[in-house]
């Protein structure tokens, strides 16, 4: 079996009262993602979607278990981080757009300070992509000058410039208006359909359901149910799983 | 962003509305002029009234020594530039490079940390005006070999390691102020530490820290005349030169007067320049 990504036994803790490892926020978690897969994240508030997300992309550091990318291990205190985060884009919640930057300079930065890719090219192909998620008009923009939608294309933009063979969406479209969900939703949905691998975080279970080739729910830092969605959306076998569902679900 | 609705016509509420506002904004207009007529009327009616006023007049504003002082105050005053636009731009180097050591994360850079901290710590707890002395008197005399001996030279060095600590505070507080998640996307976007405060971090702590960073260059304008104490043919000393000489206080008035007008137009050129970025890169936030 080929995977891309394996995470094995993760183990994360925050300190409570300032006590280390006092709050378990992953819990033993296993996952693996083989190339082309579209992994959702789905579980309710502090369930620890995000915090696994930033583990992945190694923002923090895991109190125990293994993560391998292409079957070398990433969280050995050895690896440097920059060269495994070359490898994988992420993309907040909130955006992080650099303000101080127009949106062109925004996608052009990491290709070209990180990936030693010549000025014009950089800009060459952010113009392309930027164009073809219909942002054409905004390149020379700061980007509060553009509604949330807008910037959040901006940002998965900048997360693709760089080619990523990974790419981590923390609750992308939580902050959007549901009109502004849509224009979001349908990049992911291209870029799952050309095949690119991703991990993700959503509560949009619709969403969830038709992009997913594998849907994960997590409860208090666990995964207590995964596999296909129509299965753990569909039918689930865990209780928890059904209840969470009933109330995410807006259905009798 | 479509064009304007075709055959639009205010309406006559909106025409209304229009014709309160306008007679608003005259009304306030006026108000503010007679305020400040009054205002103006007062102060100068107590200066001009007050029993003192004639050997004010005579000591501190006499035309003629006035004219009789300017030429020197101007020589002066051109050495107060001069130091000012040399330690300027060092100045600036130096503050960041102090903010930027403050904040290395390498281990290798743990005691160029210890000594960026020692250095702001002492250096503010010093009067400038006694780093000026120590410099200007102490420095020649340990009669260093290759370093010139003038006290020019030894004044602006100590402006540039007086001003450097408050700078380095300055830029540090920015540098600090700038949202962790603007480091997690440059993280995630697998920028170095130093790729992350070149491009993402100082640009944006510089924009926020320019007010109280033209305070401290107008406070340095200002304190280019302490080397007047040791001697330095500056505004100040040409002034006090030809007070004492005349009896007359008046070149005071007039190297007040210079020192003001080199400081208002930087105070008016820093705030065009941070609205016009303001514009640019917050439209929607403010
Ligand atoms: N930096 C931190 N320090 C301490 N506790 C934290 C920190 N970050 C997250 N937590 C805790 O970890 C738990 C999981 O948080 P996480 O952000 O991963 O949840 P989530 O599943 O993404 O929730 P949401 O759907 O609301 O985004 C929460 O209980 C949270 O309080
Ligand atoms: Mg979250």
């Amino acid at each position: 079996m080929t995977s891309l990504l394996e995470v094995r036994n993760v183990r994360k803790t925050y300190p409570r009262h300032g006590e280390p490892g006092r709050r378990v926020v992953l819990d033993d978690l296993s996952l693996s993602v083989a190339p082309g897969d579209v992994v959702c994240l789905i579980g309710s508030s502090g369930s620890g979607k995000s915090t696994l997300l930033r583990c992945l992309d190694l923002l923090e550091p895991i109190d125990d278990g293994v993560i391998e990318l292409r079957g070398r291990e990433i969280s050995d205190p050895l690896v440097d981080p920059r060269v495994v985060r070359r490898e994988i884009g992420m993309v907040f919640q909130a955006y992080n757009l650099f303000p101080h930057l127009s949106v062109l300079d925004n996608c052009t930065l990491a290709p070209r300070r990180v990936h030693g890719m010549p000025a014009a090219a950089a800009k060459d192909k952010a113009r392309e992509l930027l164009d073809r998620f219909g942002l054409g008009e905004h390149v020379d923009k700061h980007p509060d000058r553009l509604s949330g939608g807008q910037q959040q294309r901006v940002a998965l933009v900048r997360a693709l410039c760089t080619d990523p063979a990974l790419l981590l969406l923390d609750e992308i479209t939580a902050a959007l208006d549901p009109e502004l969900v849509g224009e979001v939703l349908d990049i992911v949905r291209s870029l799952a359909d050309a095949g690119t691998t991703m991990v993700l975080a959503t509560h949009e279970m619709g969403f969830a359901r038709e992009v997913a080739s594998h849907v994960c729910f997590l409860d208090g830092g666990r995964i207590v149910e995964e596999g296909p969605p129509a299965q753990v959306l569909g039918a689930p076998e865990q209780a928890r799983t059904r209840e969470f569902l009933r109330r995410v679900l807006p259905q009798g | 962003m479509s064009g304007p609705t075709t055959h639009w016509q205010p309406s006559e509420r909106e025409l209304a509305r229009r014709r309160t506002r306008s007679r608003q904004r005259r009304h306030r207009v006026v108000v503010a002029s007679i305020a400040t007529v009054i205002a103006l009327v007062v102060l100068g009616a107590a200066l001009v009234l007050s029993p003192g006023w004639p050997r004010v007049r005579a000591t501190f504003l006499d035309l003629h020594h006035a004219k009789e002082s300017l030429p020197s105050i101007v020589d002066g005053f051109w050495l107060n530039v001069r130091m000012f636009l040399i330690a300027e731009p060092i100045i600036l180097v130096a503050g960041l490079a102090l903010a930027l050591a403050r904040q290395a994360t390498s281990a290798w850079l743990v005691p160029v940390r210890g000594l960026a901290v020692l250095y702001t710590d002492v250096v503010r707890g010093i009067p400038t005006l006694l780093l000026v002395f120590l410099f200007v008197f102490g420095m020649p005399a340990l009669g260093l070999a290759g370093i010139p001996n003038s006290i020019f030279f030894w004044a602006t060095v100590a402006l540039v390691v007086s001003y450097s600590a408050y700078v380095a505070e300055v830029l540090r507080s920015g540098i600090e102020s700038v949202h962790p998640s603007q480091l997690a996307s440059a993280e995630a976007l697998a920028l170095s530490r130093a790729q992350t405060m070149r491009h993402v971090v100082v640009p944006q702590a510089v924009r926020r820290v320019v007010p109280p960073l033209l305070n401290d260059f107008v406070s340095l304008q200002k304190d280019t005349a302490l080397v007047a104490s040791v001697g330095l043919f500056d505004a100040l000393f040409a002034a006090a030169d030809y007070g004492n000489f005349n009896f007359n206080f008046t070149p005071y008035v007039v190297a007040a007067l210079f020192f003001i007008a080199m400081t208002v137009p930087l105070a008016r050129l820093c705030d065009v320049l941070a609205r016009r970025l303001a514009r640019r890169e917050r439209a929607g936030a403010l």
